[in-house]
């Protein structure tokens, strides 16, 4: 690449290589970066992530160029890291934590030939900011299935992170759907506020299994909780959450939400590459493979692993939708008629839980 | 038998010098790391410590960035290299860091969304008064009750930051967020927000607070009484209370100026850079500026320098992260060897290192 | 029982998640006894979870795996030891190098064990003993750290009280220029008195990495290291109440958890703020009392000692 018409361009604080100007024509060269919150390390959500970004490399080979940059607070420093991918020749960016996404909307502006790819958010204040995000509450659904099957104690926990839409989101997939089974199932859900604590997860789960509860569904992104389980000698399980975990198979991990990356990344790397890009929201499950249901080992009985799998089969389908009615909330109003099924925007805007689970969503 | 003799006064020669020393050290130590991490480490150290200057490609870009990064941790090492001087011990900026934040940020907010021109003003008063009463906490405990003001001011840190995780939990946090903990982006609420004065060079109300603060600093420190008994009572308690400085006096200065200047400093990054009031705003400014004022030795010229220094090492580490793919805990250890030398190295401009003739116990 | 948590249950889970904070807090007691600040010790614990972790990994045993925790927890001590001992480096900054250093070099180091679950540390076996309703649950149902780490503070607690190296070091934390002048060797003893407190952090490190969580992750300890700082505090340089203060932290953090899993509906931040308010209202009082010999903190702590001749 030519050094001086970089250096010009960027003192304008306008795009990089004129081969990206008309992404209609396609491209022989893609460098496509990628912005981690956490470690590539921390076999979880950062961790899938980077696989993405690996199978990107596997898939078009030389004609890509792989950059990435992890353990990036949000904020400030998000801002600065996208400035100097950018200025560094990087023609798509992923930025992959909700926290990103002013900082990611304010670089777009500033570098109009450069597409951006925001995970988990709602903004795309530019024609050159796109987001993603996986429907994780169709592989709550089959976790709920098994952990209704499986409790003795009839008492099922969740760990939770944040109170937002995405995580209120999965506790109801998961509680009606063990209800569903199990209609004496209780749920109780310890909110952590974090993402990633080992730790404070590891209490979490020992909060939960000391007041009863036989089976732990998380979502932070350490292996922690499963430890915890693992010391119980098989009264407790769980599952594996972001990554497969399998290190914990056959017990507690008895299966796993995966976030597979790799199909969306090599679809929007792949249209970079043959001009077909076009600005999207993309919110993928389990039919595109986005969503996975790791190996359901056999601490499940066959016939309910059967069931686990077929309603897997159902969502991949299209033929079953988690949220169909009826449905009422938890103070008792209806929510989702006989046969409805729940609009992409009452789930994008989840702040109620379902009716049966006690507590509150804290504010 | 070598041993150390103290030094009248602190050596001029070797107080420049041994800045250069500890970074020649480094670049020693961290290429030896680097090498053995499988990287060239000649490029390594190029792209940590040329190319965010000189690179053709980034440089326009990170020079300025430099000022971004470097403004809150001088504004913040000023205001404790005071106290420092004196005596008086605020390890807790970081926790007057984030009430700074979270005080203007919360006037800002309560307007929103209307447009004063007295708005931002206020949020700056505020953002000063966060930082100052929470510094004053600590130093009404040691005047009234002779708390140590380490040990309080390192506990208000986490009180503060549980009350940041509360704040963007609930009372700040966006009503139009989805439910995600963190207030509005302060830099699309124009009236609230601290942008960029000039385009491309990356000077904000903050950084030129630092260096107001610097020049300041230096003029209290050389010309004022003020500065002379903060130095008086650091070097000879006694003698300071004998030329008739008031300790209770001093500390609450001292503390305040210090709380006061965090606070602003906290102010200036959630209206400016990072935009919003979030659970890990912080991310350790106020650590990193005690680490600053002691390499600046206490200096006001000394901690400009200093604050641009660990600058360059982030923005450049992070450049080295990612166009070498260097992992990011490497940078930190490199960051925390180039303390180590420059801590190590010190010791050379204050004693002599003679050779005894005879065995000496130390 | 009180809003369906079991006390049993509730105290034997707060005695194994304080044992890290009390082993470093421990250690720092003693640093601070001789007049060190050190503020490195979340880099010292650190360092201890992924050297305790690797060895025990690589050698299949939980005993050295600790081993290898207190050494890389001492070998870290050693760093800050020498740059404020021997280089009369200011010890507040040298802590904060520790911290940041300790947290990329462990990162480092730990890169090819992630997602690898260390050998057990088994429980003590008690027999019959452990069935006994209550006690049983709360004393006789852990693994031997658990009980180190009380013996720790017992030790500490009459080496300090009612030995004559107890005597030495608090002699050298309270004034280390008499200390020197009565011919005890001021540096060779804060040299140990570090090393100790380094290798009891790296012990606590790792028992995160090894028992609590088993499993290494970067910045596993998260924080734990400086709420031990605070438990010193708490604690006025007693290791009695050191071990308090640590079930006080340990036993919030805990309960909180335990009450939302009950179902409470519980403001946590501010539960979460809680011990660190009552450890400045302990200050206060303490301090307040009669005057600075009730404090207890040692009268050197955080200077240098250069022996002018």
């Amino acid at each position: 690449m030519n050094r001086r018409t970089l250096l010009a361009t960027a003192a304008l604080g306008l795009g990089l290589a004129f081969g990206t100007a008309a992404s209609a024509q396609g491209m022989d060269k893609v460098k496509a970066c990628f912005v981690y919150v956490g470690p590539i390390g921390d076999l979880g959500w950062t961790y899938q992530h980077h696989q993405g970004a690996l199978a990107v490399q596997e898939e078009f080979g030389d004609k890509v160029e792989i950059a990435y940059q992890e353990n990036v607070p949000e904020g400030a420093d998000a801002e600065r890291v996208l400035t100097q991918m950018a200025l560094s020749g990087c023609n798509i960016i992923f930025t992959t934590s909700f926290g990103y996404m002013d900082p990611t909307n304010n670089v777009a502006a500033k570098f109009p030939d450069i597409k951006f790819e925001h995970a988990t958010g709602y903004k795309r204040e530019h024609p050159n900011v796109s987001t993603y995000n996986a429907r994780f509450y169709e592989g709550r659904a089959v976790q709920g299935h098994i952990a209704g099957k499986m409790t003795k104690t009839n008492k099922i926990g969740y760990i939770g992170s944040f109170p937002i839409p995405e995580v209120v989101m999965g506790i109801n997939s998961y509680y009606l759907h063990a209800k569903k089974v199990n209609p004496d199932v209780e749920l109780s859900v310890v909110w952590a506020f974090t993402w990633f604590d080992p730790a404070k997860e590891a209490d979490s789960a020992k909060a939960l299994i000391d007041q009863g509860v036989d089976v732990i569904a998380a979502h932070t992104d350490s292996t922690a909780p499963l430890a915890e389980a693992a010391k119980t000698n098989g009264a407790v399980i769980g599952f594996g959450q972001a990554s497969d975990m399998a290190d914990y198979k056959p017990s507690p991990r008895v299966a796993s939400i995966i976030d597979n990356w790799n199909p969306y990344y090599i679809k929007r790397v792949g249209a970079l590459l043959d001009g077909t890009y076009e600005q999207i929201d993309s919110w993928a499950g389990i039919p595109e493979g986005e969503v996975e249901i790791g190996e359901i080992t056999d601490a499940v009985p066959a016939d309910v692993k059967a069931e686990a799998e077929a309603m897997r089969d159902a969502i991949a389908a299209g033929s079953y939708h988690p949220f169909t009615g009826p449905i009422n909330k938890q103070d008792g109003s209806a929510w989702l008629a006989e046969g409805a099924v729940a609009p992409d925007g009452d789930l994008l805007g989840m702040n109620f839980f379902v009716e049966g689970i006690t507590g509150d969503i804290p504010k | 038998m070598l041993r150390l003799e103290k030094r009248p006064s602190p050596s001029r020669f070797w107080q420049g010098a041994t800045p250069v020393l500890a970074v020649v050290l480094t670049m020693i130590a961290g290429g030896l790391m680097f090498a053995a991490l499988g990287k060239n480490p000649f490029e390594a150290i190029r792209t940590i410590f040329w190319d965010p200057l000189f690179n053709a490609q980034f440089a326009s870009y990170s020079r300025p960035q430099l000022l971004v990064k470097a403004g809150p941790l001088i504004l913040i090492a000023i205001g404790l290299s005071l106290g420092f001087r004196a005596g008086i011990w605020n390890i807790g900026a970081e926790g007057q860091y984030i009430m700074g934040a979270l005080f203007g940020a919360g006037v800002g907010l309560a307007f929103y969304p209307a447009d004063h021109w007295f708005i931002f003003p206020l949020m700056v008063v505020a953002g000063a008064f966060g930082g100052w009463i929470w510094a004053m906490i600590p130093a009404v405990l040691k005047t009234k009750f002779n708390t140590n003001e380490i040990l309080v001011s390192l506990l208000m840190v986490y009180i503060a930051q549980n009350f940041l995780s509360s704040m963007s939990l609930g009372l700040l946090r966006n009503p139009e967020g989805g439910g995600f903990p963190g207030s509005r982006n302060l830099s699309q609420y124009p009236a609230a927000s601290n942008p960029e004065l000039i385009a491309g060079t990356g000077l904000h109300w903050g950084v030129i607070a630092a260096f107001m603060a610097v020049i300041a600093a230096y003029i209290l420190l050389q010309r004022h009484i003020l500065g002379f008994h903060i130095k008086l009572a650091g070097q000879a308690p006694r003698a300071a209370r004998y030329a008739g400085v008031n300790p209770t006096g001093l500390v609450v200065l001292c503390m305040g100026i210090s709380g006061a200047l965090a606070g602003l400093a906290g102010l200036f990054e959630v209206s400016g850079p990072a935009g919003q009031i979030s659970i890990d705003f912080n991310v350790g400014y106020g650590f990193t500026a005690i680490i600053v004022a002691f390499l600046g030795r206490l200096n006001p010229i000394g901690i400009l320098l200093a604050g641009l220094l660990m600058a360059l090492t982030y923005i450049g580490g992070e450049l080295a992260q990612f166009m070498l793919g260097l992992p990011a805990a490497a940078i930190q250890a490199f960051q925390g060897m180039l303390l180590f030398f420059l801590l190590a190295v010190d010791l050379l401009s204050n004693y002599r290192i003679r050779f005894a003739t005879k065995k000496e116990a130390l | 029982m009180f809003g369906g948590i079991d006390p049993a249950l509730l105290i034997s889970a707060l005695m194994v998640a304080s044992v890290p904070i009390i082993l470093a807090a421990i250690g720092e007691l003693v640093v601070e006894r001789a007049g060190v600040l050190n503020l490195g010790v979340e880099g010292m614990m650190i360092m201890g979870a992924v050297c305790g972790f690797i060895v025990s990994v690589q050698s299949g045993s939980a005993v050295l795996g600790f081993v290898g925790g207190a050494l890389g927890g001492a070998a870290m001590a050693l760093i800050f030891g020498v740059l404020t001992q021997f280089l009369l480096a200011n010890q507040v900054a040298s802590g904060l190098a520790l911290t940041l250093f300790g947290l990329g070099l462990s990162s480092l180091m730990g890169q090819s064990f992630v997602g690898i679950r260390p050998p057990a540390t088994g429980a003590v076996p008690f027999g019959p003993l452990a069935d006994i309703p209550f006690f049983g649950r709360v004393l006789f149902s852990h693994d031997w750290v658990v009980y180190l780490s009380i013996a720790s503070v017992a030790a500490t607690w009459w080496m300090l009280k009612a030995t004559r190296t107890g005597l030495i070091l608090r002699a050298v934390g309270e004034s280390h220029d008499a200390a020197h002048a009565l011919g005890y060797k001021v540096r060779r003893i804060r040299m140990l008195a570090i090393l100790f407190g380094g290798a009891m952090a790296g012990l606590g490190g790792a028992y995160i990495s090894m028992v609590r969580v088993p499993q290494w992750t970067d910045g596993i300890t998260s924080g734990a290291g400086w709420i031990a700082l605070a438990i010193v505090v708490f604690a006025a340089w007693r290791p009695w109440r050191a071990l308090v203060g640590a079930y006080l932290f340990g036993g919030i953090s805990v309960l909180q958890l335990n009450l939302q899993a009950a179902g409470a509906r519980i403001p946590v931040e501010y539960l979460s703020m809680s011990p660190y308010l009552i450890t400045i209202l302990v200050l206060v009082i303490m301090s307040s009392g009669k005057g600075k010999a009730a404090l207890n903190a040692p009268a050197s702590l955080g200077q240098n000692f250069h022996a002018s001749r």
